[in-house]
């Protein structure tokens, strides 16, 4: 059992003490260490199913994005190839990495989550390895379609029903297996990122089939639709995806540093007021387009109260993580997962500033939108999953990591790469929504001030991908058992030895 | 209450308060949205706008397969949120009503190419007023056409991709077709050959060419400053 070694030698729980005063009174620290093994074992098959999978839609999602990021720059790239026009890659590329990637990578960290948190081991994980077939069975089958120029018509939810609904069915059985992990917890206070786990499992399939079920109605027309894609995307991103993001935040990087959560209260304030304000921010994306204004405007309002979750959120890790940051040259979790709560502040500020109408003006239709996204489920989600990754799966093929420069490659790729991805698109979007405020220039004239970032999106995108090839290749490594003898987590540097990052 | 129960309701709460101001609430607004029409005289419907034009579905089909959402917007801003009006891309702002026949609205939310939401019009325009010169005479079928094979041959610049799998070439069998395409340069076929669109490039163009929002509504007048150059703008309704 090498991963528990690790464990057992800093056997305290990421808990509040307060908050957890006797959970765990008598037990000694092998008896968890040995309770934490079997768990981990139970989620082997179902965990790793989401994950590999995952990381297959992630590489076919990148290979998209590059497709797109050239055609911006070099319009005949491909254009002859009808499927991958750009018109197609592009969405297809948007649901491969949001479904692909970001969905099924959030549904087996989340499953472990929950697992761990509520000390349950899984029983029948055929069930959960059978949701995940059919959740990749209806994205593949609706990445086809998009390809194949059969995607619905809505902006945002181009994957057709049919396919969604086979989605929907394999998480009916994801989400209920959580459910039954919660119900039959021997924890007895909910740690907060099960609130979180709890609250996306519980969103996800009902923004799912009310989106699904509300613009095939036949009496929604026209803007409605636009309206209901706006909402459900918004809150894929939101309750969904970044739910699960912060719910990992919160559990891994006070488990790799040793301490507990800065302040449990604030993280339950942080939790409602999100909860309650996210769902409401989704009409910002149509912010001066031809909906009612009052809706619009409620969700500016919604945006700019994000900023008591945002803030909370934010504060509660980085005091958290205070007088341990020297762990980001220690531990690959704790830097992935700290440059992710770092992301996850960047994105919810640009949210919050592009969602008043004096921002919007200039920045609507530019790339500004692309960077936000950018930075949210690249930067933040991404980030703070492949943290996640590099923590669970040792635990689940009873093996370490090769190699700490290959995470140390990824790191820099992923780190830099999606840092100059966003950085070039904010810039590209800001010079766009200037040059489009003159009402004298032309539309070319427009796009020549944007344009001379596209070739510099792609190399960014280059780098990148170059950081999550190389970790893929390490994953496929682990699944085939290929790691580090010795049984020792792979550190980037052993603590207390000089850093050389 | 139990903490379970409480998260649960909470939870539940979230969503619920979500659904019903983001997607219900506007439902019971537009929900009924008719073609317009003036009551003022006794009731009679004196004004039908906009008009079910079922032979542009398949052109919009067309538009929506190809991904065009993903550069081109169809929305006019009202002149407080940008200058669009300005620009020439339309004479009012669009409204929802202007989008209640349409199967999927088709927005947009990205401008890499210009907005299209009344490119059909006479007088829409992507060029500043007073340049004449960069104008085509006019954006027929014809331009549509060559904008579509070969969008490098009309703005040197352009990051349209061509869309030649629209587009047949074929070889001249007796006469020229009379909707072969006029291309000089590089992208010209081969002599003998000719470039003749598919039915879907025709049933795209025609859709492009219908679209026009300009007819004026009460909720959204026509600008003052409309530029009425080439086409006398209808009357507006509003007072």
């Amino acid at each position: 059992m090498t991963a528990v070694s690790e464990e057992t030698s800093k056997s305290t729980v990421p808990f509040s003490t307060e908050t957890l005063p006797a959970s765990i009174p008598a037990v000694s620290s092998g008896a968890i260490a040995i309770e934490r093994s079997l768990i981990d074992a139970s989620t082997r098959g179902p965990v790793l199913t989401f994950l590999a999978t995952a990381v297959g839609w992630l590489m076919l999602s990148t290979l998209l994005h590059l497709i797109a990021s050239i055609q911006l720059h070099s319009p005949g790239f491909l254009a002859d190839v009808p499927f991958l026009t750009f018109g197609r890659v592009f969405p297809a590329y948007q649901n491969a990495f949001i479904y692909g990637w970001c969905s099924l990578a959030g549904m087996g960290v989340s499953i472990w989550l929950m697992a761990r948190l509520c000390r349950v081991s899984i029983r029948a994980p055929g069930v959960l390895i059978f949701g995940a077939l059919f959740w990749n069975l209806g994205l593949a089958a609706g990445i086809v379609s998009i390809l194949a120029g059969d995607g619905r018509p809505i902006e945002g939810m181009e994957i057709p029903a049919a396919c969604q609904w086979l989605m929907f069915a394999g998480f009916t059985m994801i989400g209920l297996w959580a459910a039954v992990l919660y119900r039959y917890r021997r924890e007895a206070v909910a740690f907060i990122s099960v609130f979180y786990v709890l609250g996306a499992f519980f969103w996800f399939p009902w923004i799912l089939a009310t989106a699904n079920v509300v613009v095939g109605l036949p009496q929604v027309h026209g803007v409605l639709k636009s309206i209901v894609a706006a909402w459900f995307i918004q809150n894929v991103h939101g309750l969904w995806l970044t739910g699960i993001g912060i719910a990992a935040a919160y559990f891994f990087i006070p488990k790799a540093i040793n301490r507990p959560i800065f302040s449990y209260s604030l993280a339950s304030l942080g939790f409602w007021t999100f909860a309650f304000f996210s769902g409401l921010t989704g009409v910002v994306r149509l912010s001066g387009g031809p909906v009612p204004v009052w809706l619009v405007t409620v969700s500016i309002a919604a945006s700019i109260l994000m900023i008591v979750p945002i803030a909370t959120v934010t504060v509660n890790l980085v005091c958290t993580m205070h007088g341990n940051t020297d762990k980001v040259f220690h531990s690959p979790t704790v830097r992935f997962t700290y440059f992710g709560a770092i992301a996850f502040a960047v994105a919810g500020a640009l949210g919050i500033l592009s969602s008043l109408r004096s921002v919007d003006r200039l920045v609507h239709f530019t790339q500004f939108a692309d960077a936000q996204q950018s930075i949210l489920l690249y930067s933040f989600f991404s980030m703070v999953m492949f943290g996640a990754i590099y923590y669970i799966t040792p635990r689940l093929v009873d093996c370490e990591w090769l190699s700490s420069t290959m995470i140390s490659m990824h790191f820099w790729g992923a780190a830099y790469g999606s840092g100059l991805v966003a950085a070039l698109l904010l810039f590209a979007g800001l010079a766009q929504g200037g040059a489009m405020a003159d009402p004298g220039a032309t539309f070319p004239q427009i796009l020549q001030v944007a344009e001379v970032y596209f070739p510099g999106q792609t190399i960014a995108l280059f780098l990148l991908s170059a950081g999550q090839v190389i970790f893929a290749l390490h994953f496929i490594l682990m699944l085939l058992r290929i790691g580090q003898p010795g049984g020792e987590p792979t550190l980037f540097t052993m603590p207390g030895e000089e850093s050389s990052h | 209450m139990s903490r379970s129960s409480s998260l649960f309701l909470g939870i539940f709460g979230a969503f619920a308060l979500s659904c019903f101001v983001i997607v219900l609430a506007p439902q019971s607004q537009l929900g009924g949205l008719d073609p317009s029409y003036t009551e003022e005289d006794g009731g009679k419907i004196s004004d039908i706008y906009p008009i079910a034009n079922a032979s542009m579905e398949q052109g919009s089909a067309v538009y929506a397969r190809e991904g065009c959402v993903y550069c081109h917007s169809q929305q006019i801003r009202d002149p407080q949120n940008g200058t669009d009006i300005e620009r020439g891309w339309g004479s009012r702002r669009t409204v929802a009503r202007d989008y209640i026949f349409a199967d999927s609205p088709l927005v947009g939310s990205r401008r890499m190419g210009p907005d299209l939401a009344n490119v059909g019009a006479a007088d829409w325009r992507n060029e500043p007023k007073d340049d004449v010169e960069s104008r085509p005479k006019k954006r027929d079928a014809a331009w549509h056409y060559l904008h579509l094979y070969a969008p490098r041959t009309i703005h040197l610049s352009s990051n349209q991709p061509p869309y030649r799998y629209l587009f047949d070439v074929r070889k001249i069998s007796g006469k020229r077709s009379f909707d072969a395409l006029d291309i000089s340069g590089e992208d010209a076929p081969k002599d003998g050959y000719e470039v003749v669109p598919k039915p879907e490039a025709r049933a795209l163009v025609a859709y492009l060419l219908s679209l026009d929002r300009s007819h004026p509504l009460k909720e959204a007048a026509a600008a003052p400053a409309a530029p009425a150059t080439t086409a006398p703008a209808p009357q507006p309704a509003a007072k």
